[in-house]
């Protein structure tokens, strides 16, 4: 450390220690919201606490907020917002969730903690900074002859008091210099173990989470059925339908009028292929076939293959994920180089497949204009669904004018033994 | 004609034994498994052999596997296809050994009894036979600034039919216009993509194919 970088952290800490000070009213401030708080819970009874309450608990909490804020920038991570969300927006339900969440108690904690704490921690440095500076004044002032100033049990006439008193100044001015910084982060982690989450509200944060994913999940599921059956219905079972109908007519006139009975039976077989190929589709919208034979790695060969766009391909994998994760992951990158073709007047596009530290990453790019973004009810935002259900993120880097890169990561292992692959694909 | 049969469905193994034996094929041998199916193809060294894709033991793709490990030993082996579902990545899996003699139908084309039964006389020649959703799939891969692009929606639908294996003769009663025309249109397409002249049937199929393919 040199010169001028001392000189720099002394005057931040210097900073520091006096601006501390300043926090005091607004932490004093937080002792009356404590009746404040628990003023409501009886008038509950009464009816009036149930307006109260809430109210007084948004006070609260937009105090324990700004507390938080404060101790995120010093400790540099975000401190979480552990409150609870009622479960409907009823006044009953809001009385309920604000009184049985352990929040609302640790709040309550925190605030004549964090009165004490500080008025200690904001004026403890600028009590050693004042002393260490005093001692070094003190020679003076005992020359001028100041009588009975006493600095730390020395006075005029303690023996040497002379050296000793800057001395002593000195060993206060290192201390304030090592203290400064630690007080203020004392501060914030007494804030950050009264007010963040506690393991188990985490727990419950991540209930919440998983709850809403599975919501979607079942959402999605239950659309997808519907889609499923209406395909069938309009499609395939109209055809069949139709395929009996020619052939019972054919059947019928195949003696009287050979030739209208062949043109049915033209019709008929036109019937089923059409049929058939409806069903083809069907079957490759619920599960692509080439995913069943050849993995992830081989219907993603394909996908790339069948893309209007060339699309480089480089996959590395040592074994499949389970048969869920694959195809989420399949159908996540088929709806991607869809949307790349569509949209984005690309030439080109990559596809880049890893398994690393139990993640799967797929990357895809292309070469397109970007200002690519996941709207509501669009593409993207569904991919972003699909992979929520598993646990998966989506990340999307699509600066105007281009290029778009879209990273999906879905945790999971993959399941020992390399799809045997008989013939290369080359 | 000599046929090995290798079809795991019993409704469709019968039909196509008596739709191949209507039109003059003996069926010497028909299989239900992968493994039966290689045994037959290499013992029998049948004229074509008729396979679909998925078979047991693990009802994936063990009958193109089949096929393909059949050809290694015994190459140039005629083998026609059939699958539910055409996969790009197959045909060329297929065609990857450019011996000619192949053929990649969807399932449903054996209801057009004649086409299909067309489609294992030119495959069993040694020529070729490409479901028309393979060419589509490959036709509709045409960039911005690729020679395809170039094509006259004429030329495209000769090319189309080109690919699927059809011989001048084919391809002009097709389209309702003479032999001579079609040969002026693929002249055309052959310079537009580049491609070497070829008057054989089976490498001008795998030539607009590896074309395809490449870009």
């Amino acid at each position: 450390m040199n010169d001028t970088e001392i000189v720099r952290g002394v005057k931040a800490r210097l900073r520091t220690a006096i601006l501390a000070p300043t926090r005091i009213p607004l932490a004093l401030l937080g002792l009356p919201l404590v009746p404040l708080q628990l003023l409501p819970f009886p008038l509950v009874l009464i009816t009036i606490g149930v307006v109260l309450l809430p109210l007084i608990t948004k006070v609260v909490r937009a105090y324990a907020n700004r507390y938080r804020r404060l101790a995120g920038k010093v400790l540099g991570e975000e401190i979480p917002v552990p409150y609870r969300t009622p479960t409907s927006t009823g006044p009953v339900a809001r009385v309920r969730a604000i009184a049985t969440d352990p929040a609302t108690w640790r709040d309550l904690a925190f605030l004549p903690v964090n009165a004490i704490v500080t008025v200690v921690c904001s004026l403890m440095p600028l009590v050693l900074w004042t002393s260490g500076v005093l001692g070094f004044l003190m020679p003076f002032l005992w020359a001028a002859g100041a009588d009975g100033l006493e600095y730390s049990a020395i006075d005029e006439t303690t023996p040497g008091n002379i050296l000793l008193a800057p001395l002593l100044g000195t060993l206060y001015l290192s201390l304030a210099w090592w203290l400064t910084p630690v007080f203020g982060r004392l501060h914030a982690q007494v804030t950050r173990r009264l007010l963040g989450p506690t393991a188990n509200s985490a727990l419950a944060a991540r209930v919440r989470v998983l709850a809403d994913s599975r919501a979607d999940t079942v959402d999605a599921q239950a659309a997808e059925l519907r889609r499923i059956e209406r395909d069938l219905h309009d499609g395939a079972q109209a055809r069949l339908v139709a395929l009996g109908m020619s052939l019972g007519m054919a059947e019928d006139l195949i003696t009287r009028d050979p030739e209208a009975a062949a043109r049915l039976l033209t019709e008929a077989r036109q019937s089923s292929s059409q049929a058939l190929s409806e069903l083809r589709d069907l079957v490759r919208g619920i599960h692509p076939p080439v995913l069943a034979d050849r993995g992830l790695d081989g219907a993603l060969r394909a996908l790339a293959l069948a893309s209007p766009l060339p699309v480089e391909v480089d996959i590395v994998l040592d074994g499949r994920p389970e048969a869920p994760v694959e195809s989420a992951a399949y159908f996540a990158v088929a709806e991607t180089l869809t949307n790349a073709a569509k949209h984005s007047g690309a030439a080109g596009a990559w596809l880049r497949v890893r398994h690393e530290d139990d993640r799967l990453t797929l990357m895809i790019g292309d070469d397109g204009r970007g200002g690519a973004v996941a709207t509501e009810n669009g593409g993207l935002r569904g991919i972003e669904r699909r992979l929520a259900a598993f646990d998966g993120t989506l990340g999307i880097a699509s600066p105007a004018g281009g290029p778009t890169i879209v990273t999906m990561e879905l945790p999971c292992v993959l399941s020992s033994g390399k799809t045997s692959s008989s013939s290369a694909t080359g | 004609m000599r046929v090995v049969l290798g079809e795991d469905l019993v409704l469709l193994r019968d039909g196509l034994i008596r739709l191949l034996q209507a039109h003059d094929c003996e069926v010497v041998e028909a299989v239900d498994t992968g493994p039966d199916l290689l045994r037959a193809m290499v013992d029998h060294r049948p004229d074509v052999a008729v396979v679909d894709v998925r078979l047991p033991p693990t009802f994936t793709d063990e009958g193109l596997r089949a096929a393909i490990e059949a050809r290694k030993r015994v190459p140039g082996l005629p083998v026609l296809v059939l699958s539910q579902y055409v996969e790009h990545l197959y045909a060329r899996e297929l065609l990857s050994d450019r011996a000619g003699g192949v053929g990649y139908l969807l399932k449903d084309r054996v209801s057009d009894v004649r086409q299909f039964v067309d489609a294992i006389r030119r495959v069993a020649a040694g020529g070729t036979a490409m479901d028309p959703e393979v060419i589509d799939q490959l036709l509709a891969r045409s960039g911005r600034d690729r020679p395809l692009a170039t094509l006259t929606p004429r030329e495209r639908e000769v090319l189309s039919l080109m690919a699927e294996g059809r011989s001048n003769a084919a391809i002009a009663g097709r389209l309702f216009v003479t032999e001579k025309a079609i040969g002026k249109h693929i002249a055309n397409i052959f310079g537009k993509l580049d491609l070497p002249l070829s008057e054989d049937d089976n490498r001008r199929v795998l030539a607009v194919l590896a074309y395809l393919d490449r870009v």
